[in-house]
This record gives structure tokens, sequence and C-alpha cells, in this order.
């Protein structure tokens, strides 16, 4: 670390990228496909798809009314409602509820009775639809890459946020140690062993390199006043309930009068939103219904701004009159709320969602070559002991390992819990923790089985199982539901997000078996003699 | 393989602490800094002094391993750390 600068942010780089690369590479993985956790979340409640077929033509009044007579017959004496009002990205209107909360029950019950608090009309028809299976869908993958699981979800977010800041730490240092990073990025040695995975990094890495600093910027930024508390201590003393209600400006909350009015109309509201904002509300909350003191919120779909903040209105429910419009915030609460906006990118359009979804598996892939690359290196320096017929030492056995396991078997986690989804009887009791469970179950074997045996097998067999099971997917998908893609890809709007699930998967599929044909496929004789080959292929890298 | 001396691991073990504990303190105590030297209303300076932390924190770590020994790293950080805690004391009292 006295060989200057260059050298030792190379060594911070290194260090910091390998000791979390692995967690790194479930956080990267679940966030991608989070940025698609509604199609992914349609795509495992089967049941929904059927309603969700015809093109909805109901206005948002209509779909709002629809619920509201719903929640009338089902849940007068609610606490609040919450109903969502379809939308480009959701076909249905999904209405929930909370009822007050009764002596004596746990915060657990309570939770496990609001999960069976809901229901899901078709806008076309105003019918139920199907019961859905029970699934947390595309939200498990959302929250695991910022709880984690099997953990209180604080533990989890210090776990993570530690880890995205080795991640900053790796990415400013990486930079740093990089004095060619224009002219490396055009640069690429294929089949060249170590500086084919140099390459490669580099590639992944310096190609999205403003989507990686952002992402970890603001991943950090959702989470800044638990990550760094002294700023609100400084200002706000022990008061932080305060600092949250000045920086996340929330409807003040009203107790119910306890005497009964009739619910107002909610339909010129919406009107009156759609006018304002130029875009029909999305999103509805009632509380205190049918109370003298009841409000509705209308919020305001994030899709034309950059803040994660949505605007909303707030009227009164007994008389229908506008209460008040969200207080403009300023300027830096603003800029906070749009660093925040750009992690979660609820603002983009479908195309520039395919965009940050590219760049969330380039930053896969900038993980993985990273983690690869530091295997290849280390391995040469063993290079004689093994031509010797001696053994790699414990650190690179283990790296290969846990490599192995994330980079392998990771997808086929994600595999088996559609898999999961798909097979285990909708009827069964805990249903979504047995979901969640597989997930892990597959995972902890790949992890285990690698350790057992880190060895170039040991990589074609895992990249070659994940791939059946990704590019069985769509398979599995036709042998269990009506919506293959035969019917799905000719279907309505809504269908479509079956259709891309399938046809994503089966092309993440397609690139593992790829990399796992490209790691078995026969040696020229030339590379025979070469030391000690790269364990692994370029094209994985891809395929992470 | 070149060895890797215990003087060369002490000096990782000292530097590391000094980054992610060290680093942590001082950056804490600036971040209180900068949100009380802001003139703004008080959840905007909170806001601006929390997001810039990152980017003090990373640029403290960073300066810890670029620094030419694990001493000088100690002392830079304890210094700046002590410096910034006794502005801070004394804006305390201040207020």
């Amino acid at each position: 670390m006295k060989d200057g600068l260059r050298q030792s942010m190379a060594w911070v780089h290194t260090w910091s990228g390998l000791l979390v690369c692995w967690l790194l590479l479930l956080v990267f993985m679940g966030g991608t496909a989070a940025y698609y956790k509604h199609e992914i979340t349609f795509w495992m409640k089967p049941e929904l798809h059927k309603a969700a077929d015809a093109p909805s033509r109901v206005t948002p009044a209509e779909s709002a009314a629809l619920a509201v007579r719903e929640l009338q017959q089902c849940a007068p004496k609610a606490n609040a409602w919450f109903l969502d009002l379809p939308h480009e990205r959701n076909p249905l209107i999904y209405a929930s509820w909370t009822n007050p909360p009764k002596k004596g029950t746990t915060r657990e019950e309570r939770r496990a009775a609001f999960r069976t608090q809901n229901f899901t009309l078709d806008p076309m028809t105003g019918e139920h639809t199907a019961a859905p299976r029970d699934t947390r869908g595309g939200e498990f993958l959302y929250r695991l890459h910022f709880d984690l699981y099997y953990m209180s979800a604080i533990w989890g977010r210090w776990i993570v946020g530690i880890a995205a800041m080795f991640m900053l730490v790796a990415i400013v240092s990486g930079v740093i140690t990089h004095k060619r990073i224009f002219k490396d990025f055009f640069t690429f040695r294929p089949k060249k062993g170590q500086r084919s995975w140099l390459d490669a990094h580099n590639a992944t890495a310096v190609l999205a390199l403003p989507f990686h600093l952002m992402i970890t910027y603001t991943g950090l930024v959702t989470l800044m006043f638990m990550y760094m508390p002294s700023p609100t201590k400084a200002l706000y003393g022990a008061e932080q309930n305060a600092m949250f209600a000045d920086v996340f400006p929330n409807a003040e909350r009203v107790k119910p009068a306890k005497q009964f009015a009739p619910l107002a109309d909610i339909a010129p509201m919406l009107l009156q939103a759609e006018r304002a904002w130029g875009q029909a509300p999305t999103r509805v909350v009632v509380s205190n219904p049918n109370d003298a003191n009841a409000r509705i919120e209308l919020h305001r779909p994030s899709g034309q701004q950059l803040s994660n903040i949505e605007p909303t209105m707030t009227f009164d429910g007994a008389s229908g009159a506008l209460l008040s419009q969200a207080k403009p915030m300023s300027t830096t609460l603003d800029a906070r709320g749009a660093i925040y906006g750009l992690h979660v990118a609820h603002f983009a359009d479908s195309l520039l969602r395919a965009l940050f979804f590219v760049c969330g598996l380039a930053g896969t892939a900038m993980v993985a070559t990273g983690a690869l690359l530091w295997g290849v290196k280390e391995r040469q320096k063993y290079a004689k002991v093994v031509a010797q017929g001696g053994k790699v030492g414990f650190g690179v056995r283990l790296v290969d390992a846990l490599n192995i396991g994330a980079i392998a078997g990771l997808p086929i986690a994600f595999a088996v819990y559609f898999w999961a989804n798909r097979l285990l009887p909708v009827e069964i009791a805990q249903r979504t923790n047995l979901e969640a469970n597989c997930f892990f179950i597959a995972w902890g074997l790949a992890a285990l089985l690698a350790q057992i045996r880190p060895t170039r097998a040991m990589w074609r067999f895992q990249l070659t199982l994940g791939a059946l099971l990704l590019a069985g997917i769509p398979v599995l998908n036709a042998l269990t539901t009506d919506t293959h893609l035969g019917v799905s890809l000719f279907g309505g709007p809504a269908l479509r997000a079956v259709a891309g699930f399938d046809i994503v998967v089966l092309l993440l599929g397609l690139l593992l078996g790829y990399a796992a044909w490209w790691l078995g496929r026969p040696k020229k004789p030339a590379a025979a003699n070469k030391p000690v080959p790269a364990d692994v292929s370029t094209n994985k890298l891809e395929a992470a | 393989m070149t060895t890797i001396t215990w003087r060369y691991r002490g000096g990782v073990a000292a530097r590391t602490i000094a980054a992610i504990g060290g680093g942590y303190m001082l950056t804490s105590i600036a971040s209180a800094l900068i949100a009380i030297a802001l003139p703004l209303p008080r959840a905007d300076a909170v806001t601006i002094a929390t997001l810039l932390s990152f980017v003090v924190y990373t640029c403290v770590i960073l300066w810890v391993f670029a620094t030419t020994s694990a001493l000088r790293a100690w002392i830079g950080v304890v210094a700046v750390s002590a410096v910034l805690g006794g502005v801070l004391w004394i804006a305390g009292r201040m207020a």
C-alpha cells in the first residue's frame, strides 16, 4: 500500500469488492428483477390472467365506484380502504382494508388478518376474479434485495447497507485505479484467460458506470436517515419523528368522529384530480369510511416525475370538499425524492425500464466477472505448484466455490422459486413461506455442492441445471396454465406481461446454456499446454 | 509467492479499522456539523447533510488507504474528528 495511489486504490478495489461480492450478486439480481415486480407478481397469479385479458375501457371513476360498492358490502366499518385502480401496468382493481385493531391481538396476527382482507375485481364485469393463489410474487424478490430473509428487516437493511458502502468504495477506487477508462472500454481480448476477464469486467463496469454509481448511491439514500443518523440528531435531538414529519409530508391522520355520515361520491374528486394533474389518480385511500371524519386521499401515479413522493389531494369524505393538496416541497426535499425515485424508477416508461433492467444485468455481470477475476489472478500464483501436482490455496478454493454457488447457484434459486409457484398445491398452508423456502433450499444446496466440489464440472452442472430450469419455465407455464406463449403473445395488453416474463426467462436460460456449452466445448490443441486455464467462460458474465 | 509480513498485516488491519470505524465517526461528526452550519430550514439542512455523508465517508475511507502509513491514517482521522468534534461541541453550547 505504499506504492502510490493507483496501487493502493487497486488494493482497496479488490478487497472491498471481493468481501461482499456474493451478497451483492443477490442484491443486484433481486433488485434487477424488482424493476418488474408487478409483472412478476401478475405472472405468479395465473388465476388473474383470464380476467385481465380484455383491454380495459372502464374509467377510473367507474372502477372506483365498483370497488366502493363492494367495500360497503364487506367492510363498511373498516379503519381504512385502499384501492388500486387499473392503469397501464395493472389491469385489475385491487382493494384491501384494515380493521380497527382488536385488543389483545399481536402485530403478527393483525398482519395475518390483513393478508385476508382484500379482493380483486375485474373492471369489465365488476365481478370478483378467481381467488389468486397465495404468493408474494415479485414483492419477495424486491424485499429480498434490501431486507434479506430469515432475519429481522433491520438487520437485513444494515447488512445490505454495509455491503452497498463497500460497493461504493469499490466503484470509486476502481475508477481511480483505472487510468485508461475510456480506451479500455473498447478493448476486448477474448480467449486470453485473465486478460479476457479483466476486459469483460471493465466493459460491463464502464458501460453502465453511471448506472452502477447511481444505483449504489441512491440505494444508500433510500435508507439514509437510518444509516447516518447524526445530522438528524444534531438538529432534531431525540425527536426523530418530527424530522420524518418534515421530510416525508403525509396527510394528517384524523380520528373517527364515531358519527355516521354517508360517504360522498368519489367520481367528482377523481375528475377534479385528473383535471389538475392531467393524469388520473391510480390509488385511493379512504380513512374512516362512513364516518363524519372520513378522508379521501387521491395519489397521482409517479409516472411523470422523478421523485418517488406521489402528489396527493385530500378530500373530506362526508362533504366531498377538497381539503388540501400536498404541500409543495422545498427544492432540497424534492431533490431527495428524485434521488430516491431514481433508484426505484417508478417514473420509467417501458423502454427506460427495460434499459434499467439491462443495466441491472450489467451490474450483476460486473460483480460476477470481478469475483471471477480474483480467482483467476490468484490461481496464477499457484501455477507452478499445480503443475507439480500440488493444490491451490484455501482462499482460492473457497472463492471458487462461493463463485459457483452465487453465480451459477443463484439463477437456480430464482428459477426454483418460479417453479415452486406453479407446482406447490394451491390450497397448501403457509404457501408464501414455502415458496421462499424453496428459493433458499435450492440456493443452499447449490452452494453446498459447490463447496464440496468446486470444479469445472460443477460449473457446468449448475449452469446447465439453471439453464434447463429457466428455459423450462415457459413450458411449465404452458402445462400448468391456459396462458402459454401462444395465447399471451396475442392477448390483451395485460397478458403481454406474462409473455414478456416467459421470453425473458427463456433468454436468460439460453444464455446460461451457452455458458455451460462454452465451458464444455472441446479444447483446441494450442490451448492445451497453457498453464491453468481460466476456469470459466467470458460468456457467463452475460448469463449471470 | 511473495511472503506477507506480520507488519504488513498489522498495517492493513489498522487501516481497515481506521477506515470503517474511524471513518464512520469522522463522517458522523462532519455531517452533523454541516447540518448545523447550513443556513436552511432544518428539514433541508438535515437532508443535504445526510445526502453528503456517504460522499464524505467514501472519501475518508479512500484517503485512509491512500496515505503513506497506517499511523498517518490514524492520526489524520483522529485529529480531524477531534477538531470537528470540538467545533460541534462549541456550536452545541452556543445554540
